[in-house]
């Protein structure tokens, strides 16, 4: 398929569709709106079904329930729709359902509620945060591979940026590799014949089958969250050859840092930078690494300072660790501020740089 | 016809209608009080679908109650939604596999009171599944606190003195509701606290699945269920205290049929 002059919103739906998603459901907010639009619209041409629900609890309701089935289905809002999701992401988790999330931010003010969740009790979700609206066509399309592959919702985080900007993307289905058959979902051919199936998030079969119960399923998912930690980090690096200071960075925030990086590396300033693409499993040890005898660790990110725990978390004290960013919105509260520019995120990265400590390095 | 032979001996002895499980049960073991309504009307809606032939291609989705405790003895394939929240994932169920039978299983703390918006909506929609309400007027599995269903009077852990119109306001004719919506085909409401009561009720839930699978449009069903624990009383008691109370309230018969 050729590239395609495309808003990011229409990228990502059309790359949904293109891997198979065959449902979803939404409640329109800016600036997640268009997302819905397009899926409202290309999803009956393919046979199927995008539902306008009555509010964010019924969205996720309602893909729960075609999840189940063993279709592939979405949901999505912004982070404050998704606040309103919160119980069903934590219990889909529990009942291995292979949800996918788009939260197209305002800014990124959601990152905890991404990477800790704002549900009840002990459950992850994969976060993709893609750059630009190449990477988020190619993160909408792994996000279905990586929740069916390991049977966890994943979370695609996009954000105004990237919903309404546009770029020449190909949306053909890209090949992650085999998934397992889903021998657990429900199509109701088995009432009556002592098999039927359940679906449930409490560890619990039918009688002669039960189950392992609330409680050992619940352990049982420990293991499997820590295998997705183990196996599912991924983590852009640059110039950190002879860096005497990293800049970390997310999403696209990210495109912005690393642009500012190149640009001073080109000037002879010895820097580098750190994107963790996935901020759950977060790259600790790339961060660890990059951390490793410089002089400061920066941390760029449009709110209050929230990655910069999970940075800390990685450095562990090899370097000072610095928050540059800050929360930076357009007067709706919706959009792009003004802190997402190159020449003030440069001015913001020089401040820092005359601020650390000479000569940590060996 | 059948004659049944008074010259002789019975060949067996006899059965009560008790003494029959529906085939849809994997046990008749339940955790539920004795007196509770619940078993009975799920009894109805087993015999339902098997008479209806509808057993292998159904799908339930019960929500979080008493009634919860039927999700591993029923043998139909089923998904298990958190409390308020049946009729949307039912929808989504519903929605990728049309052919299909779906139905949920509520309590009105369940439908009535955590996920009311979710009913209506999806009658509204014309949603082709049918809804089945247990209402007992109390969140049974708390161990009986007032529920939006709960009628002027009724006493329970959160209305000590009885339910007062001024200061908790008055219960939700859930049934009537729904029958208002253009979306919804048949609305029906029966209860299980006497034989004829239980016989009227199962010609309910039939018409409701009928409705369902001849692509009518939205069904529902309320059944109401007796709840002597969770109403404070005896036993015994449970049949006609709901006759006299939740049963002058919520009214049995059918609201809508189209």
């Amino acid at each position: 398929m050729a590239r395609r002059l495309m808003e990011g919103s229409e990228a990502m739906a059309e790359a949904a569709i293109a891997c198979g998603c065959r449902f979803f459901a939404g409640y329109p907010m800016t600036p997640f709106t268009e997302l819905l639009e397009h899926f409202a619209k290309k999803l009956p041409d393919v046979g199927g079904v995008c539902v306008n629900a009555e509010s964010e609890l019924e969205a996720v309701g309602m893909t729960w329930g075609a999840l189940a089935t063993g279709a592939r289905a979405a949901t999505g809002s912004t982070g404050q729709g998704l606040s309103l999701m919160q119980e069903s992401f934590a219990e889909m988790t529990l009942a291995e359902l292979p949800l996918v999330v788009f939260n197209m931010a305002r800014g990124q003010g959601d990152y905890f509620q991404s990477t800790r969740g704002g549900g009840h009790g002990d459950y992850r979700h994969i976060v993709l945060a893609p750059m630009d609206i190449a990477e988020a066509v190619e993160h909408t399309q792994l996000a279905f591979h990586l929740a069916d592959r390991w049977r966890n919702p994943v979370l695609v985080y996009g954000d105004y940026l990237l919903a309404h900007t546009s770029e020449a993307v190909d949306v053909s289905p890209v090949d992650f590799g085999p998934v397992p058959a889903k021998d657990w979902a429900v199509d109701g051919s088995l009432g009556g014949s002592g098999r039927s199936r359940s679906v449930s998030s409490l560890g619990i079969g039918k009688h002669g089958n039960l189950g392992p119960g609330i409680e050992a399923h619940f352990q049982a998912m420990v293991p499997k969250q820590e295998a997705i930690a183990a196996a599912e980090v991924r983590v852009e690096t640059g110039f950190l050859d002879g860096a005497e200071v990293v800049v970390i960075a997310f999403g696209t925030a990210a495109k912005f840092v690393r642009y500012v990086v190149r640009q001073l590396r080109d000037e002879g300033v010895p820097i580098g930078y750190v994107r963790p693409v996935t901020l759950w499993p977060f790259p600790y040890e790339a961060v660890a690494a990059a951390s490793e005898g410089v002089r400061g660790v920066m941390v760029f990110e449009l709110n209050s300072g929230q990655m910069v725990d999970d940075v800390r978390l990685g450095v562990l004290g090899r370097a000072p660790v610095q928050f540059i960013g800050g929360i930076s919105t357009d007067g709706s509260g919706f959009g792009v501020g003004d802190l997402l520019d190159v020449d003030v995120i440069r001015g913001r990265i020089e401040a820092a740089l005359s601020s650390f400590p000479e000569g940590a390095r060996a | 016809m059948t004659f049944i032979p008074t010259d002789a001996a019975p060949s067996a002895p006899s059965r009560k209608v008790g003494d029959f499980k529906p085939d849809l049960l994997l046990t008749q073991e339940h955790h539920l009080c004795p007196g509770c309504g619940e078993p009975l009307a799920l009894r109805i809606l087993l015999e339902t679908i098997q008479e209806l032939g509808v057993a292998d291609r159904t799908i339930a989705v019960p929500g979080i109650g008493c009634y919860t405790s039927f999700s591993s003895t029923i043998d139909v394939d089923l998904v298990q939604a958190l409390h308020g929240r049946a009729p949307s994932v039912a929808t989504g169920v519903k929605r990728m596999l049309p052919d299909r039978c779906v139905f949920t299983l509520q309590g009105d703390g369940d439908m009535v009171n955590e996920g009311l918006q979710e009913v209506i909506h999806t009658a509204a929609r014309g949603e082709a599944i049918t809804c089945v309400l247990l209402n007992n007027g109390v969140f049974g599995e708390t161990g009986g606190h007032m529920t939006a269903t709960s009628v002027i009077g009724q006493r329970t852990k959160t209305s000590l003195d009885g339910r007062d119109a001024d200061y908790h306001g008055y219960p939700i004719l859930i049934g009537n509701l729904l029958a208002q919506l253009q979306g919804a085909a048949y609305v029906a409401r029966g209860s299980v606290h006497s034989a004829g009561a239980v016989a009227k009720t199962k010609k309910m839930m039939h018409k409701a699945f009928e409705t369902q699978l001849r692509g009518g449009g939205f069904s529902f069903v309320e059944v109401l269920t007796m709840c002597p624990t969770g109403w404070f009383i005896p036993t015994a008691d449970g049949p006609g205290y709901m006759d006299d109370t939740l049963g002058q309230v919520h009214t049995m018969g059918e609201l809508k049929a189209r």
